[in-house]
This record gives structure tokens, sequence and C-alpha cells, in this order.
């Protein structure tokens, strides 16, 4: 919250930002999606998640346009159904993942795009990801039945693999090209003017005294 | 949760978060357990819905006040100083990136019937009916004095020890009216009551500094507040923590304290579950054997369709009636919020009336605060103990914060964070800026 002003984009253009939200039950694989997307990074043996769970990628949708995701991870919160609402706050965006490989996972996973209908904008675009499709052989769950759920739900849907990449980015591009943005961008700039308070902002010394 | 940690907190109020966040960033094992299946704990901001559960089961909050998720209402009236403690806990822990602020428009003063603006600014202050022409010149002269003292130079110090001359001393060296002391007094050093008058000058000193500075930091007040209500803190500072590994288990009974056969705490037990800990951080309503009784607090959560009378229809305002203006010993504080601070529907205002409690009618005791309020739609009134824990914790090694107190700001909750982290650590809180391990993408701006 600490990016504000006018510094120039890469590209001339407009710059959109938008919150995204990580859902999925524990071990899906959200962290890693994450970090296959904003640093091309996988590790097998990746612990759960510890110390980096709020990072930011641009995509460029045209010469025009960038969107720049700004990416919250659970934390581990989900585990014991313990996520703040404060998550679930101002989100446009939500990536919800299950594990083709556990049966269970895809449940958990329309239980949280309930959560997110009765606790998220009503304008959020949700996209379900089936993640480890690089273990097709011990898949278990159906492309098609995930894909009818997405499509009668109407959210976006990909089968991803953070470990070869597959998918990754079409997954968040997507999204990007989903969002409405020229009525966002009102919306955002309005309370942008309004509300925010930058308290990194250096105190003003017009008293000397700043003990 | 069978597990082994290194702390265990009890609570999810601002105290215990802010303490969750610190011990886990300095890589403590923490597990973090609430009974409600909410956080904040008596910080917590509530919905509709859990307001009318807490103060009246059984009935439904009436349609008319709109959409459940439109409400956050502080149950505790309190405000950032803008340089204050709280905003460098904040800060340097990056907690702020998860929060929006906005500023308080407005500070006010109860005085002989009439309802005043603290001057936020020189110009406000030479045209404030607070005081007459001549007193306006004592008084810049005691500001001046206040903002050029420095402890090294004794140049400054125009013959006053701070550090032992007693506060009445200093307004009598400069002559101030007892009216200009009130408003310095209690509506900007915001003492609760007048025993501040005969004690070393010193902490006056540093509560005048502050406001002065927090007023200049952002202009109309010296307060700043959360969107979505206060409580987005803990939560802020509860996501802190899990970043850093802390666990946490809302709607978590916490049956039993579990102690080794020394006397020491040794796990939490809730069900048949034992986590093993070496130390235990909690609320007061956590321990009800350990804490004794200090005071009582009333509060009285109003709704209203209408900025508060007399207030330049301001969106939000903090307003203090002096004790001695109402003859009680203790200040009436009234803290105003609005739609604008994402807390309640549009057009509707919150105000939360609250004092020390000195007699047995506490209802009667904020009278005079409903009384500026204009017409109030919803009132909910609470009565709390203010507790306080009765060992400090470093025999047995459990830690136990005190209530949510009287004052307007978060200055003694911070006191309470940094006197626990010691207890806890055995060392001094030391904020650094938290590294940011995730920078690379941020240096491209909006437009």
């Amino acid at each position: 919250m600490s990016n504000q002003g006018n510094r120039q984009t890469p590209q001339t253009g407009r710059l959109y930002q938008f919150k995204l939200v990580l859902l999925g039950e524990s071990a899906v694989g959200k962290s890693s999606l994450v970090l296959r997307f904003v640093k091309d990074q996988f590790d097998d043996y990746r612990e759960s998640t510890i110390g980096a769970a709020f990072l930011t990628q641009t995509i460029g949708l045209d010469n025009n346009t960038t969107v720049k995701f700004e990416i919250w991870d659970t934390a581990g919160q989900e585990r014991y159904k313990s996520l703040a609402p404060m998550y679930y706050r101002n989100a446009n965006c939500a990536v919800v993942v299950y594990d083709i490989t556990q049966a269970s996972s895809l449940e958990k996973a329309k239980s949280w795009v309930k959560e997110l209908q009765r606790q998220a904008d009503p304008n959020i675009v949700i996209a379900l990801a089936g993640n480890k499709s690089d273990l097709s052989a011990r898949r278990v769950i159906d492309t098609e039945e995930a894909k009818a759920y997405a499509d009668d739900t109407g959210l976006l849907f990909f089968e991803t693999s953070a470990k070869t990449a597959t998918n990754v980015n079409e997954l968040f591009t997507s999204i990007a090209r989903k969002m409405p943005l020229d009525q966002l961008a009102a919306n955002s700039r309005g309370r942008e003017l309004n509300r925010r308070l930058d308290l990194n902002r250096p105190p003003q010394n017009n008293s000397n005294c700043n003990c | 949760m069978d597990e082994q940690y290194d702390v265990i907190v009890v609570g999810t109020g601002l105290t215990e978060c802010i303490l969750s966040g610190l011990l886990s960033v300095d890589g403590k094992k923490v597990l973090h357990m609430d009974r409600n299946d909410y956080y904040g704990g008596e910080s917590a901001s509530l919905n509709l819905t859990q307001l009318y559960r807490k103060f009246r089961p059984g009935q439904e909050p009436p349609p008319e006040l709109g959409r459940d998720r439109d409400y956050n209402i502080d149950l505790i009236p309190k405000f950032m100083m803008a340089s204050g403690e709280l905003v460098k806990m904040l800060t340097h822990t990056d907690v702020t990136r998860y929060l929006e602020f906005k500023q308080i428009s407005g500070s006010y003063v109860y005085r002989d019937g009439q309802i005043s603006k603290v001057p936020a600014s020189e110009f406000e202050a030479v045209r404030s009916p607070l005081m007459r022409l001549f007193e306006k010149r004592r008084a810049k002269k005691f500001f001046e004095y206040m903002q050029n003292w420095r402890e090294d130079d004794p140049s400054t110090h125009q013959g006053i020890d701070l550090n032992s001359v007693p506060m009445s001393k200093v307004y009598e060296k400069f002559g101030l009216e007892s009216g200009t002391q009130d408003f310095i007094g209690h509506a900007m050093a915001l003492y609760l009551n007048e025993s501040y008058l005969s004690r070393p000058a010193r902490e006056a000193y540093e509560r005048i500094i502050l406001y002065i500075s927090s007023v200049a930091r952002y202009g109309k007040s010296p307060y700043i507040y959360p969107l979505y209500g206060l409580g987005e803190l803990p939560q802020g500072f509860a996501r802190l923590s899990a970043i850093y590994g802390g666990t946490y288990m809302l709607d978590k009974p916490v049956e039993e304290i579990v102690y080794d056969s020394n006397g020491q705490v040794c796990g939490v037990r809730s069900g048949d579950q034992i986590a093993k800990t070496k130390q235990v951080i909690g609320d007061p309503s956590y321990f009800p054997g350990k804490v004794q009784k200090v005071g009582k607090v009333v509060r009285a959560i109003c709704l209203l369709k209408h900025p508060i009378p007399n207030t330049d229809d301001v969106d939000s305002i903090q307003l203090v009636i002096p004790q001695n203006q109402v003859n009680r010993k203790h200040d009436i504080y009234i803290a105003s919020v609005s739609s604008s601070h994402n807390v309640c529907a549009k057009d509707y205002y919150l105000a939360i009336v609250s004092t020390i409690v000195e007699t047995d009618n506490p209802e009667a005791e904020i009278k005079p605060g409903l009384d500026l309020l204009g017409t109030i739609d919803e009132k909910f009134i609470c009565i709390c103990d203010i507790e306080k824990p009765i060992e400090d914790g470093c025999k047995d090694q459990v830690f136990i914060s005190c209530s949510y107190d009287a004052s307007s700001h978060f200055g003694t909750v911070c006191d309470d964070v940094k006197d626990i982290y010691r207890r806890v650590t055995g060392k001094d809180l030391v904020l650094k800026q938290r590294l940011r391990q995730e920078e690379e993408q941020r240096e491209i701006g909006e437009t």
C-alpha cells in the first residue's frame, strides 16, 4: 500500500491493480502455483507456507494494458478454518485450487467457492485450478466432472501443474482478461484519492518535535 | 494440536495478536487459539448478527439497519495516534500493507455547555472561542516552551525542571487559566482525571508533544482509524504471525491450563487434546483466578442516522467532556465514526460514549454524553470490569495482559505489549524494519 504516485509503467498505457486471493485445502499446491507464476520456480519439498505470503506480479495484456496482481496466500490460516474476514476484503479475484489426485480436495474447493460467494465482493472473478496435472497416473478427479462444475458455477477452469509450469501463466492471464477493467479502475481510483493514508510517509517537520 | 510449542497464546485481542506476530517473527513456534469463532476478543469489530448475539440474545437485527456485512462495530472505542507507538509497530512489521487508514476529522471538547473544536492549526487557534485574546498569547508562550524544550539544553528549560516540578506549577508559571488547563490536560494530554497536576510535568510534556506531532502528521486531528474497524488490527498482526509459521485455531474452547509438578505451565487442554508449551500468554478472560479487578468502564454503543450535532457535520470525531464540566472525577469520551469508515451502512453513524464508573448507576453517569448525540436509533450498553494480572508470570510462565482501559488511544496497549514481551523473552522489544523478501516486482508503480 506504499506504492502510490505517478511513476511510469514499462509500457505506456494503463496499469490496473487487483487483489487476488488463493484458497483450497492444505497441500494442494497453492503456494507452488504462485511461486511458479511470480518467480518461475518450483521446489519439490516445499514446506508449508512460511515467510512470504504477499507477492506481486504484473502481466502485460497488450501494449496499452498492464495488470498487476497483489497475491495473498492463506499463510496456513485455512487449515483450522481460521481465515480472517480481512483476507476476503476487497478481493477482486480468487484462485480456488484442488489436487487432481485427492478426491476430497474438489469437495473442499466447492466449499471455498461457497465461502467466497458469501463473504467476498459479488463481482469477484473466480478461477478453479486442478493442480498436479503432471501426476496423471494418480488422477482420481475427472477433468470433465470438474469442468462441468466450473461451467455451472461460472468459474474459469484450468488443470495446472506448478511443477511443469503447465497452464500456470494461462490461468492468471485469463483471469486478467476477465476483469472488468474500466469499471474497476474508476472505482479504485476514487477510493485511493479519498482514503489511503500512507503511514510510511515520513512526518512533516513543521513542528520540530519528533520525540 | 498435540505438538510442542514455544508459546501458546489464548485470545485473539490486539495485545495478544501483536505479541503473537512479534514472537513468530523472532522464530518462536506459536499456537494461537480463541474460544470465539471470530478474531479480536474484546477488541473485535462485530457485524450485526454478532452484535445482537452478544447484547440481545434471541433477538434478530431489525431489517432496516441493512446488510450484516456492512457493519463492523467496535466494542472498545479507541483511535490511533498518528505519531504513536502502534503506528510504529504497524510500519516496522509491515502490517500496514494489509490495512487502509483514514483520518478522524476532528477532535472536540465540551466546555460551559458548548462544543468547540480543539484547534489543529495556528489558524484555527487564532479563531478558536476556547480562549480570549490575552489567554491565547499566554497559551502560545506555553506551547512554544513545550516544543522548544530539550532535555540536554538547559537554556530551553527557563528554570523549570520538568522531571521534578509538578504540572500545576508549569501552568502557574505561564499564568494559564483553569479553563485552558482543562483543555490542555484533558483534550490534548488526554488525562482522564486531575491526578496528573501533582505529578512531575515530564509525562504531561510527552503527552502534549505526542498530540502536537500527531496533529502535524496529517492535519485534521491527531487520530487515524483503520477502514472496516479496529478489529482489522488484530487480524493484521495474526496474519503476520501466520506468515511466520504461527498456527491459528478459532472456535476452540480452552478448557484447562496445565501445570507441571513445579507449578510451571506445560500445556493447554482443549477437549481431550493437550498442546505442550513452555509459556502461555492470554487475556484476563481466560484466567479468572489469576487476575484482579481494578475498576469498571461503562460504554454505550449508539447507532445514529446523523452526525453528532454541533460538530460541523464531519464524518468522525472525538469529543472529550472534562470531568469538572459535569461534576465528575473522570472524563466522559465520545468516539464517533461512520459509513465512510466502512463500519456501518450508508448514512449511519456510530458513537461510543464511555467513562470510568464512579457510582452504582453507570448508565446515568454517561447521560451528559448521550444528551449530546441527538436522536439515538439503537443503544447497546456494556459495563466491563477492568482487570489486571495479580502476578507478573515469571514464576509460572503464564503472562496475562491487561483489559482495554478507558483511555482514548492505544498508548497503554503498546506499553502492555512491550512489558509482556520483556517478561516473555527477557529482552527489550526492538522494532526492526521487517525484511521484504518479496519485493522484486514492487518497484512498478501505479498510474
